[in-house]
């Protein structure tokens, strides 16, 4: 992999820093007129999200990172494992638990999500913004009650729970907000 | 703007001048890289050099009796590119026969007063280097303790100087300054840090009561770095070993090569008039007038559009 200098950094670009892979935010040069120039520069971890700053000697470099967004469809989960396939290639990825996170909630078996490769193995997933999930398990509903106020929690078909109006039964398909966990409305079949 | 610098100069009978960009030799400073060219008047080819300040040149004219000077022009600076900084840029430097370097510091409070007299600033700041550093960060900076710099980075979360900085003293002063002390420097007024160590001291006179600290004074405003100005070194010898110094470390390091100027050198031999002199970076100081976030709003091309 190349390597890339603090003159070459800038938003987006994937470096190894500390033995993990991170992505470029912002980058600051800082040079007093008459003295050493530094690059301040805030940079993500991509294994546990954090953001940190971190300032260089000007003219340093980092390794850069091998990592890749790529879109696949989401196979299905053995228990242990979960399976995803690139639709072009057929190739196949698996990955656990703990690098699903979150996104676990949310992947319905054929869905299309974002998985985040590094070194060629999965480092990330991203689900769609926005997902069309069956609901089912939520209590019934009252006759008359209108999307306004209220609502009542609702258990979706891939575990996830969100916060429906109480008008919304069983069985209905709705659209969700996976960044905000939010429902956002029903989905005609 | 410099219509009001211009008259600020015509009515204390400053004499503007001007120097040439291109020069046959160039600052020794291991910290100013510089772009260099080549001069071909066949057979003749030469190595000629982009100022990095005007101030060698300016001060040959000192040396030749042209009383008090100043320039507005462009200097350049290779490799310097960022939000407050682009290779080209405009400088605006003074000299004042006879100023002694508080003199010089009333002066530069009169004429910054003035530009900004739109959009008043709080009272000009005047405060020693080892006061300001002391009172951000607990240390002293006029002496090296390597365990207590360590330590203050560490609590500080800027661990990674202990191996960027070494034991260079200079360096650990640049990097905690820039990091902790300079952006609180200047809150909406002029503030202006002198007494630098001796260790910085680049073209400006050791204090003759400290040996420690050096007659340099630095201006910011609202963080930003915007000039540097010095009681000026009048010592031929003492200015030929410090390029000459400068010339080993830039060897050492294998930075590109530099020519000592030896015409300065000598215009120092004649005879150099006591004299202070300051150089202030005319687009940052535009950027603080019109509230601009980045150099780039304030020049008509950046370097990479130039």
């Amino acid at each position: 992999m190349a390597s890339y200098s603090t003159n070459e950094f800038k938003a987006g670009l994937k470096v190894m820093l500390d033995n993990d892979p991170c992505a470029i935010i912002e980058n600051e040069f800082v040079k007093p007129g008459k003295g050493q120039a530094f690059n301040r520069v805030k940079i993500r971890n991509l294994k546990t999200g954090r953001v940190i700053e971190r300032t260089f000697k000007s003219g340093e470099s980092l390794e850069g990172a091998d990592v890749v967004d790529v879109e696949m469809q989401y196979l299905y989960n053995d228990g242990q494992f979960r399976h995803f396939m690139v639709p072009d290639t057929f190739e196949q990825y698996q990955t656990d638990e703990k690098i699903v996170g979150e996104a676990g909630k949310w992947l319905k078996d054929q869905d299309t999500c974002t998985v985040t490769l590094w070194n060629d193995a999965p480092l990330a997933i991203s689900p769609p913004n926005f997902v069309d999930l069956a609901i089912t398990e939520t209590d019934p509903g009252v006759r008359g009650d209108t999307s306004g106020g209220g609502g009542k929690p609702a258990t979706l078909e891939t575990g996830a729970v969100v916060r429906v109006p109480l008008f919304v039964q069983i069985g209905e398909v709705i659209k969700v907000d996976t960044r905000t966990g939010e429902y956002v409305s029903r989905v005609k079949e | 703007m410099l219509s009001e610098i211009r008259r600020f100069f015509a009515e204390r009978s400053v004499l503007e001048v001007e120097t040439p960009l291109l020069s046959h030799s160039i600052g020794t400073d291991p910290q100013l890289a510089f772009f260099t060219t080549e001069y071909c008047l066949s057979p003749l080819r030469q190595t000629l050099f982009l100022q990095t300040s005007p101030e060698f040149a300016m001060k040959r004219l000192l040396a030749a009796g042209s009383g008090s000077i100043y320039q507005i022009g462009k200097a350049f600076r290779n490799g310097e590119s960022g939000r407050f900084h682009n290779p080209e840029f405009t400088m605006l430097e003074w000299y004042r026969v006879g100023f002694t370097l508080p003199q010089l510091m009333d002066e530069i409070a009169e004429l910054i007063a003035g530009l900004f007299s739109g959009q008043p600033l709080q009272e000009t700041q005047r405060v020693s280097y080892q006061e300001i550093f002391g009172s951000f960060t607990g240390l002293d900076p006029l002496v090296f303790l390597y365990q207590d710099y360590c330590a203050f980075a560490g609590d500080s979360g800027l661990s990674e100087a202990v191996a960027i900085c070494g034991h260079d003293h200079a360096v650990w002063l640049d990097f905690i300054f820039s990091h902790k002390v300079q952006p609180h420097l200047g809150d909406n007024a002029l503030c202006l840090v002198y007494g630098y160590p001796a260790c910085q001291s680049s073209l400006a006179r050791i204090n003759e009561q400290c040996s420690l600290i050096t007659d340099r004074v630095e201006l910011f405003i609202n963080g930003i770095e915007l000039g540097n100005g010095y009681y000026e070194l009048v010592d031929a010898d003492e200015q030929s070993t410090r390029f000459d110094k400068e010339l080993v470390i830039r060897q050492q390091q294998k930075l590109a090569v530099s020519v000592k100027d030896k015409r300065l050198v000598s215009a120092l031999e004649s005879g150099l008039p006591e004299c202070s002199g300051v150089a202030i970076g005319l687009d940052r100081l535009l950027m603080l007038l019109s509230g601009s976030e980045s150099i780039e709003d304030v020049l008509s091309f950046p370097i990479h559009r130039a």
